[in-house]
């Protein structure tokens, strides 16, 4: 091998290491930041930890929303239809798709009591899409009911 | 009938687009004048065909036509005739077949131009600009055809535009973007010609740099007003939430930056250039990695359009060959090539070397942020992750900072070297200058700021600063040596400075970048005032309550019933009091009458150095509401920025060099020999460095 080569291969090796090491760095910092997506049966089954900001989902149970007379807090509970309901504590504006029986997504962390903590609350954008996550819950909804 | 002839139009311009690709790469190959010369033709032929469809299907909404399935799903009687316009692109068959004009129209520009071109490059850039037209038609007639019919139960009436759509921004983001992302299909084209002929040289970066500052600027606007349309109508006033399909616009934007700024030292300096060419390819690949990501519903987002495994899978599929195939050949083709040419670490070389690098490195990020939801889902056997925006922010804004410091630098410096003492006591100027600034904004603001937006303040004086004092010395300069960037260079011989004088101005492709340049500054300073200084309240308020925030006094005097043309409104009134202005802030929640959805329209009062913004939420209990209210300092800076940069490549691409070779001057370059790509030499053996009546500026060979 001569003198360029090695020269060379050896610069293709750092870049590879260098670029390696980046990427390892930059998925183990992921890690701490990504939000795992948990459906209600084990939010309430108790797989989904508590403290730790996650995802969850379900169909908004009807008459089950409730706003403080005087501040932006309302609760409404969240379940699969097949027996997993869990609460979910929210202050703010509620999306416009927010509604009854509609699958809605939440964003932030359950507190020991079991109830939900949202920072974030995702309805879907339009009549016909449905987040990904909620496609199993919804079409075991849709069965339920038909 | 008449939809049968969009179909029909369809088909033909898939067959012509075959004729392309075969004609123009067998016959350069085979070096068959007829067949390159048939090629360009049935360019022509393909734009006829598929602007009929296009038109069809406009025809189609137009008068409501709801035989057709797609106009049906996407359409309604009650809309506005310029929505149904728009409802064209409204949905995925339609905007593919928009995606399909607008490469259609690049091909045409591209035959058209051809008197630049030496013949057998320009018959293989437009023979592989016809194979993806054939993969995207392919793609349109077999999996996407916005022809369908609903035959023979026709619905009596259409289930309406997606209300979210029904906006300004529907009409012109979806054009401009996709103008952007198909207009980088030239880059890439002209790059697999390159390799093709073995010329990857000075002249081949000349000829695609143009090419590459429209389609650049182009994305830069279909990005800006993506952004902007955003932050005005989804109703909670962001103007990025690094989502999956934004990401999709980025990657593309940020390899195209990468490669506008490569392009640049290949033609001047006849270096990087294979670095160039794989820029080329990655910046078309991540535009259809991008349309894959919308198109195959694998990913959650706000832009992604109904699941189809089978449309995922084609395009997958086309990605694999567009990527596997142009990779390949460079593998090939693309051998080292020797170095030879030297510079300095202060030089413009190695500045826009580290340019690459930190766009690159930023394009890694959002790459990795974007496709690593997928791979853990498909590694972990379907549990779903999304990666928040803190991620992307605890990179993205680093490198951006360092991408600033060191743009504060680039335009002092000369291409090989830059003497350091002289380059020192520039830097001083704006250091100060950009200190200055970080010191009286906050004064001048009343407010303090945190140490990050302070920096972001400092380095955006910084660069301003360093263009402003570049392009004020230049002005002073006699004209002679004007054009040059650094007086002391060599290469003044009387001839040039002859023709300097002539010329007289600083070049218009100079005053593009400064431009570009001071956009990319404007927005830091937009992005880090708003996130310092916005103040976003989600409050309950009954009729006759005010409420202060942020200096701006918000008084709800109750809600009115209103009616549109397809829709029933509630509509809050707003007496804001800004300082001495008085204002009357009307915010919307909007029902549609065909889908029963309900939309919020906010009330927007634009302003240069703040927006207040005001957006109903939902009623509550009694007359309550509740109200959003927000006031973003400086958040149009961050558009107008954009704005800026892609006037700049504009300004750029306008420079009159790029217009300077004529056709005598092409059919000279194509008698030359063709540099092979992996033959030795000294720097800029390129072709269009001997190209006669080629006096644009250059640095001179090394």
């Amino acid at each position: 091998m001569n003198r360029v080569r090695r020269n060379r291969l050896l610069t293709v090796l750092f870049i590879f290491a260098g670029s390696a090491g980046a990427v390892t760095l930059m998925l183990l910092a992921a890690n701490e930041n990504l939000n795992l997506f948990h459906p209600p049966e084990q939010i309430v089954s108790g797989v989904a930890p508590v403290g730790v900001p996650i995802r969850a989902g379900g169909m908004v149970v009807a008459g089950s929303v409730a706003r403080a007379p005087d501040s932006l807090d309302v609760e409404f509970v969240l379940t699969d239809y097949r027996g997993s309901d869990f609460r979910v504590a929210y202050t703010g504006i509620l999306p416009d798709l927010f509604r009854e029986g509609q699958g809605i997504l939440v964003r932030g962390e359950l507190d020991a009591a079991g109830v939900f903590r949202a920072v974030e609350v995702l309805a879907k954008h339009d009549e016909n899409y449905m987040p990904p996550e909620l496609v199993p819950i919804a079409a075991e909804a849709a069965g339920n009911a038909g | 009938m008449i939809p049968e002839l969009g179909n029909f139009s369809l088909v033909l311009a898939l067959v012509l687009s075959a004729i392309t690709g075969a004609g123009g790469l067998l016959g350069a190959r085979a070096g068959r004048v007829r067949w390159m010369r048939a090629a360009a033709s049935a360019v022509s032929g393909q734009l006829v065909f598929v602007a009929l469809a296009f038109v069809v299907l406009v025809h189609a909404f137009v008068t409501d036509d709801f035989s057709v399935a797609y106009v049906a799903h996407n359409s309604n009687s009650l809309l506005p005739w310029y929505y149904k316009v728009s409802a064209v692109w409204g949905a995925h068959e339609g905007s593919f077949l928009l995606w399909v004009l607008i490469m259609t129209v690049w091909m045409t520009a591209v035959a058209v131009r051809r008197r630049h071109l030496p013949l057998d490059f320009h018959a293989r850039a437009l023979g592989v600009m016809g194979l993806l037209n054939l993969g995207f038609l392919s793609f349109l007639v077999f999996t996407s055809n916005p022809f369908e019919r609903l035959l023979p139960l026709a619905p009596a009436d259409g289930s309406d535009l997606n209300p979210l759509l029904q906006d300004f921004g529907l009409i012109v983001h979806p054009p401009m973007l996709y103008t952007g992302y198909v207009g980088f299909s030239v880059a890439f084209a002209f790059a697999i010609a390159a390799l093709l002929t073995g010329r990857l040289d000075s002249a081949w970066a000349r000829w695609s740099r143009p090419w590459t500052n429209a389609a650049w600027a182009f994305l830069t606007v279909g990005i800006a007003l993506g952004s902007w349309w955003a932050y005005y109508e989804l109703g909670w006033g962001g103007w990025w939430f690094w989502d999956p399909v934004e990401n999709a616009s980025f990657m593309p934007w940020l390899a195209g930056t990468a490669l506008v700024h490569s392009l640049a030292v290949t033609e001047k300096r006849g270096t990087f250039k294979s670095w160039t060419a794989l820029l080329a390819i990655a910046a078309f690949s991540l535009s259809l990695l991008g349309a894959f990501i919308v198109r195959s519903g694998v990913l959650t987002s706000v832009h992604a359009f109904a699941v189809d495994p089978a449309r995922g899978m084609f395009i997958l599929m086309f990605l694999f060959v567009v990527v596997g195939g142009s990779l390949t050949l460079f593998g090939i083709r693309a051998r080292a090539v020797a170095a030879g040419v030297r510079y300095g670490p202060f030089s413009r070389e190695a500045f826009l070397l580290l340019n690459n690098l930190l766009f690159v490195v930023a394009l890694g990020v959002v790459l990795l942020g974007t496709l690593y939801p997928l791979a853990y889902e498909a590694l972990s056997g379907g549990a779903k992750i999304s990666i928040g925006p803190p991620w992307f922010n605890t990179f993205f804004v680093p490198l951006m900072l360092l991408v600033a410091l060191a743009l504060g630098i680039g335009p002092f410096l000369s291409w090989k070297r830059t003497g350091i003492a002289t380059l020192r006591r520039r830097l001083a100027w704006s250091a100060g200058a950009g200190l200055a600034l970080g010191v009286l904004l906050p004064l001048i603001l009343d407010e303090a700021l945190s140490p990050g937006t302070l920096l972001a303040v400092v380095l955006a004086g910084w660069v301003l600063t360093g263009h402003g004092l570049d392009i004020a010395r230049r002005m002073r300069l006699p004209d002679a040596v004007r054009r040059k960037p650094d007086p002391g260079a060599p290469g003044h011989d009387g001839k040039r400075a002859r023709r300097s004088r002539r010329a007289g101005r600083i070049p218009l492709a100079y005053w593009g970048m400064t431009v570009a340049h001071a956009g990319f500054a404007m927005s830091l300073l937009g992005v880090a005032l708003t996130h310092e200084l916005s103040v976003e309240k989600d409050i309950r308020m009954v009729p006759g309550e005010a409420a202060e925030h942020g200096g701006v006094v918000f008084r709800f005097n109750g809600i009115v019933s209103t009616e549109g043309p397809n829709y029933v409104s509630r509509s809050g009134r707003f007496e804001v009091a800004d300082g001495d202005r008085r204002l009357l802030l009307v915010p919307e929640k909007r029902q549609y009458l065909a889908g029963g959805s309900v939309m919020t329209e906010a009330a927007i009062d634009p302003g240069f150095f703040k927006d207040i913004y005001v957006s109903l939420g939902e009623p509550l209990e009694g007359d309550a509401w509740a109200v959003r209210v927000y006031v973003k300092p400086f958040v149009r800076w961050i558009w107008f920025g954009a704005l800026l940069m892609a006037f700049g490549g504009t300004l750029a691409l306008a420079d009159k060099r790029y217009r300077r070779l004529r056709t005598t001057d092409s059919t000279r370059v194509r008698a030359l020999p063709a540099s092979p790509a992996h033959a030795p030499g000294p720097a800029g053996t390129g072709i269009a460095d001997y190209a006669p009546g080629s006096n644009a500026p250059r640095g001179k060979p090394g």
